[in-house]
């Protein structure tokens, strides 16, 4: 049990995807500018990468090693095409604002990163669970962007006006528009990387 | 005319990495060297040209809503716009093989230059975001797709080969122990991503 907890609370920190594994870093920057369809984008990525996880490895001896990629693909794109469908049918207006990177997940590196690494040589139930420790572990990171860029760019959080209600604005307070661009994501990610490996020597390279 | 204008507009103001972040996976692994990271922009602008252009004609003879009319006028009514993404992977995932072999016959030379990057680039989030935007912003025909899918590839080329030739003069500077590799490039991309940024006003 211990073995399958870690599995599951490793990706969180002292692997996590982004940061340390350095995967699905396209999607990461791009839906983080507010933070509702972060966490949407999130919840997304850890249902297809733990589903997709298990599914490969319950096929794993089957699979024949020269084809596997498009094997792995075929079944990473129809889950996606469920998220997919099932966003655009109860979140119609964040699946716009996603637009092209729910289908990006497909290739998101880290769903076929832990498909290779992980899925093709462990049981399904471990695989499923290190496919969700992984999905969380890039949402934390998505959280702690999308909370950040939505506070300082535009003054709110999950859409509640946080700047207005401090009475910020009354003494002089301005948005920094330039935390909802495209650039300032990733600077952002280089101060979180900064911060975890300052704390954690052994991640730094060499 | 327009042709240029999506051109010069997909390589500088909409560029891949600076304004929508596709492909950082392979930009942030492979630009250690500037040859390498060379071969592998060369690679991605050669599979983006060729399979965006197939897509469109997929999506448009295909997929759209109401293309499969030029069959018989019973299939007007017919949908498959969301078999979309698996379409255009698998269409993506077949051309990078093609394109490997094709290669591998015809230019042995080019293709030990380019070798292990042609099957990454399969998974790739350049090449299949060419084919979502494609479908998304409705180019009118075929050729303002191919200076679309040209333009893309060239914008990604040129900063995996400017983030390279930075990160080769890098080696030599002191830099904070925990910034080192990963978290120096994010900030330096950034920056770029700011340069880059000053062609935004520019109305084409």
């Amino acid at each position: 049990m211990s073995k399958n907890k870690k599995l599951f609370t490793t990706p969180l920190l002292k692997n996590n995807p982004i940061t340390v594994q350095v995967l699905g870093i396209c999607s990461c920057l791009a839906v983080t500018a507010q933070l509702k369809p972060a966490v949407v984008m999130a919840l997304s990525v850890t249902v297809v990468v733990a589903l997709s996880n298990f599914i490969i490895s319950l096929m794993r001896n089957t699979i024949p090693p020269r084809i596997r990629i498009i094997v792995q693909l075929v079944v990473v794109s129809a889950l996606v095409i469920l998220v997919n469908q099932v966003l655009m049918a109860y979140v119609y207006d964040v699946s716009k604002q996603l637009s092209v990177y729910v289908g990006l997940i497909i290739t998101n590196c880290i769903v076929m990163g832990r498909l290779e690494a992980f899925a093709m040589s462990h049981k399904p139930w471990e695989s499923f669970l290190d496919g969700v420790g992984n999905g969380l572990g890039y949402g934390i990171i998505l959280v702690i962007l999308g909370f950040f860029r939505e506070l300082f760019g535009s003054g709110t959080i999950w859409g509640y006006p946080v700047m207005e209600k401090l009475g910020m604005y009354k003494i002089g307070y301005e948005n920094n528009g330039l935390v909802i661009m495209a650039p300032m994501a990733l600077i952002l990610v280089g101060v979180i990387i900064w911060i975890q490996r300052s704390k954690d020597k052994e991640l730094c390279e060499k | 005319m327009e042709y240029f204008n999506i051109f010069i507009k997909s390589i500088f103001i909409d560029n891949m990495i600076f304004a929508f972040f596709l492909g950082m996976c392979s930009y942030l692994a492979v630009s250690k060297t500037v040859k390498t990271s060379l071969g592998l922009g060369v690679a991605v602008t050669f599979v983006l040209t060729i399979t965006v252009p197939v897509n469109y004609l997929l999506n448009k003879y295909v997929l759209e809503p109401g293309a499969l009319s030029w069959i018989s006028d019973s299939l007007k009514g017919v949908d498959l716009s969301f078999l979309s993404l698996i379409m255009f992977i698998a269409v993506i995932a077949a051309i990078t093989q093609i394109v490997e072999m094709v290669v591998e016959k015809f230019s042995p030379a080019l293709y030990n230059s380019l070798g292990i990057f042609l099957p990454l680039i399969a998974v790739n989030c350049a090449v299949m975001g060419g084919s979502l935007f494609m479908q998304q912003r409705a180019y009118d025909n075929i050729g303002e797709v191919t200076c679309f899918a040209l333009g893309s590839g060239i914008g990604w080329l040129l900063a995996i080969v400017g983030i390279a030739a930075i990160r080769e003069k890098l080696r030599y500077s002191h830099i904070p122990p925990a910034l080192k590799g990963v978290g120096i490039t994010f900030i330096i991309t950034g920056l770029m991503g700011l340069a880059f940024m000053s062609f935004m006003g520019i109305k084409l």
